[in-house]
């Protein structure tokens, strides 16, 4: 049966239209899932709606299939590459960490080195382990006043690549999670005369590709392949995200490698979001991207008036570790007001009912996006003044400072994940190297990796975090009194 | 012709009011404005579907929330308005002499304009020259203020909407920073009767007596709300609302009301058991 085919635009969602369509055809189900729209589970549909349970379906011949796309599903990665600016667009039901494993186990292999900054999210270093390539670091800056790592330095990535001539490909944070953005064209262009590729972690990201005056988004910056999370600034549902491919990069293999760990039952909840999302940010992302730096625009200065806050912006511009920043991106110092972040993260919380998107020792970050509404903005200003006049402790309180703590790789993660070890009380582990995992959580960058090896200063550091009241994440102690190491 | 204003008071409850004629009905920024005029409480003000004001019975309300504070503090020369951009409020502050300046401060102008084009009654206090009327955020406007009003009065809407960010914590910080140290907070403090109306008004109570010193909760009989039975918050630096109440000289002053006597502040201060009993189990929480 010879099918017409349609044009498509920006103004089409085919996933969503196919949805409909299958809807208004009212088929029986004698399909997975078992609720049966809804029917086999009511005290569900109850909490999230009909039409939600409706929507939840399994593939079939009219909605396509994410491990193998011929229709709908292909039509939506295509429009979304359309939108991105990029060769090939994958929808992602994993979370953008599995657009960031399936994009670093895309391009190396056991015992390949990559290059990439020490603050790289945790699931980079889980694909590490995955696929058994080495990581080369690069020192990020250090922001010392206010306690930030930065970007990479095009000189540090320089000298990675001159040291690592072999290594396989670059990834570049696009931005930070504090919209810390380095010089990713630049760096793009040196690991690509070095026969290499460039990766980008775009999970804080996405708005790049849509709105105006933002920082450059990898694709148009000639990177290779990006992982954006459509879930964070794009607006889709939460575990939705993309995988971008340029033109350097086979996105047939990629598929093959999504499909070793992506599910065989991906959400339509999910990819009819990330279907809805890509239109809205093609439609209307412009404009619903310069409201949201307006606000943010507006909570600095607001907030910058209350007094020892730091709202920073786009002044730590410096041309190399911080070459560009994401205005929309409301980060504050918090430290001359006596407070640690963390501790306005959660007064903001339990006093205010505002919850933030993190704190760490000394920055809370609240995060803006095409949802937030002016009056809401004025309540967490308001709430910001009060927790100075009421908790302020004046800029003498010593607070510690977030350091940069150069790793200390003694194996590969991989090997080091899966070798025996020993668990030890966390004094006696100096010297050792470590088998498992530590993050502060947030903003989940390692403390620790497997096959570092311990330091003093990386114990005291541990110490501390845990006194401030971060969460500390990864190792099989959930109290962290006791570390594997490697016998 | 048969046509009403319903108002759902609980899923289960509502009140119905036959109209005569709607008589303005447009879209703000922040919420659907609506004027009728009726038989039984002549005409009244409907924000976001929620009565606001009728002719008949709003006397009460602002009678309430400004006479009780203005006879226990005993120099009140500047006032904050937060909210109450219909007038009713301001128009019963300017029976003082004493008051020099009041600061009106509404997030929607729309609702101003609409009231003083159909309802002159209550929008003829925003008139004397001593009112000055800002139109923005309240929240916002008073984070600025320090040490600079002998009285605030939160004419809010319901804890929804555009009038949320009035019932929150931060607010009342704000306002206790904004007043002076003998300052007074009245706030509109919802009805302990219905369920969901009873958890907003122990929530801003919680709040308040986490902000203030002193912080009592009285109450007025107002048919077109929910439940009839409503609350005001009275919440001060100092004074205390009884011991301080003044009426020997309040009565000197000769001002005429309609609902509020210096006999019935009293009273108003005396609130049922079951009100007593979920006020004080937010007082000693955690």
């Amino acid at each position: 049966m010879a099918e017409e085919k349609k044009e498509l635009s920006q103004k089409n969602a085919p996933i969503y239209e196919a949805l409909q369509e299958m809807h208004r055809m009212r088929l029986v189900p004698f399909d997975v899932p078992g609720h049966k729209r809804g029917r086999g589970n009511p005290e569900l549909t109850a909490l999230l709606g009909e039409k939600c349970m409706n929507l939840d379906v399994n593939s079939m011949k009219c909605l396509d299939n994410l491990c193998h796309p011929v229709s709908v599903i292909r039509d939506a990665e295509t429009l979304a590459a359309e939108a991105f600016g990029a060769a090939h667009a994958f929808l992602m039901v994993g979370g953008t960490t599995s657009a960031v494993q399936s994009m670093i186990l895309s391009v190396v292999g056991r015992g390949d080195e990559i290059i990439l900054p020490r603050n790289v999210h945790r699931s980079v270093m889980g694909a590490l382990v995955l696929c058994g390539a080495l990581p080369v670091y690069v020192d990020p800056d250090c922001d010392d006043d206010l306690g930030i790592s930065l970007g990479m330095s095009r000189g540090a990535v320089e000298a990675a690549i001159k040291a690592h001539p072999n290594a396989k490909a670059v990834l570049v944070n696009n931005p930070t999670y504090y919209g810390i953005c380095s010089d990713i064209k630049a760096i793009a262009d040196t690991a690509h005369k070095a026969g290499m590729l460039c990766l980008a972690d775009e999970a804080h990201g996405t708005h790049f590709y849509f709105g105006a005056g933002l920082p450059v988004s990898a694709m148009a910056a000639d990177a290779d392949m990006a992982a954006v999370s459509m879930h964070k600034s794009g607006g889709s549902l939460t575990q939705s995200s993309l995988l971008l491919v340029g033109s350097r990069v086979e996105a047939g293999y990629v598929r093959q490698v999504i499909n070793l760990t992506q599910t065989t039952s991906a959400s339509y909840l999910l990819l009819s979001s990330l279907d809805i999302s890509r239109r809205n940010l093609a439609l209307r992302g412009r404009e619903a991207f310069a409201k949201v730096v307006d606000m943010a625009d507006y909570a600095r200065g607001e907030i910058n008036d209350i007094g020892d806050y730091y709202a920073y912006g786009r002044e730590l511009i410096n041309g190399d570790s911080v070459f560009d920043f994401d205005v929309t991106k409301l980060a504050v110092n918090t430290l001359k007001v006596g407070l640690a972040g963390i501790e306005v993260y959660s007064l903001l919380r339990d006093e205010y009912d505002i919850q933030i998107e993190f704190g760490d020792l000394g920055n809370i970050l609240a995060y803006l996006s095409i949802g937030d509404r002016v009056r809401d903005l004025e309540r967490l200003i308001g709430a910001l003044a009060e927790v100075r006049r009421r908790f302020g402790r004046g800029s003498s309180a010593k607070l510690m400072k977030q350091e940069y703590i150069e790793p200390n790789v003694a194996l590969s993660p991989q090997e080091a994940f899966y070798a025996d070890s020993v668990s030890l009380p966390l004094e006696e582990t100096s010297g050792m190297v470590c088998a498992e995992f530590v993050m502060c959580y947030p903003p989940g960058i390692p403390v620790l990796a497997p096959g570092e090896r311990i330091t003093p200063r990386v114990l005291e550091y541990i110490r501390y975090a845990k006194e401030k009241g971060c969460q500390m994440t990864g190792p099989e102690d959930p109290d962290i009194t006791r570390l594997n190491v490697i016998k | 012709m048969d046509l009403w204003f319903s108002e759902q008071h609980t899923k289960n409850v509502k009140l119905s009011i036959r109209v005569d004629k709607q008589l303005c009905s447009r879209e703000s920024e922040f919420q659907r404005i609506d004027v009728f005029d009726s038989p039984e409480f002549g005409r009244f003000l409907v924000l976001d579907g929620y009565m606001m004001l009728t002719e008949k019975d709003e006397f009460i309300y602002h009678e309430m929330i400004t006479h009780v504070p203005m006879a226990v503090h005993p120099h009140v020369r500047d006032v904050l308005v937060i909210g109450g951009g219909d007038g009713g409020a301001c128009r019963e502050l300017i029976r003082y002499g004493e008051i020099e300046h009041i600061d009106l401060v509404d997030i929607d102008e729309e609702v101003t304009k609409v009231c003083r084009k159909y309802l002159p009654f209550t929008a003829c206090g925003l008139d004397d020259p001593r009112v000055h009327v800002h139109f923005e955020d309240g929240l916002k406007f008073i984070r600025t203020k320090s040490d600079a009003y002998d009285l605030i009065i939160v004419d809010s809407t319901d804890p929804f909407g555009p009038g949320e960010g009035l019932f929150t914590r931060e607010f009342y910080g704000n306002c206790y920073k904004a007043l002076r140290d003998d300052g007074i907070m009245v706030n509109q403090h919802e009805s302990p009767f219905y369920p969901e109306d009873a958890l907003a008004c122990q929530r801003a109570h919680k709040r308040i007596v986490e902000s203030f010193p002193v912080s009592r909760v009285y109450q007025a009989h107002i048919p077109t709300y929910p439940s009839g039975h409503w609350l005001f918050g009275f919440a001060s630096k100092k004074y205390h609302p009884l011991k301080n109440l003044d009426e020997k000289r309040w009565n000197a002053r000769g001002i005429k009301c309609r609902y509020y006597t210096t006999t019935l502040h009293k009273g108003a201060f005396y609130i049922p058991a079951y009100v007593e009993e979920l006020l004080s189990d937010v007082e000693h929480a955690d």
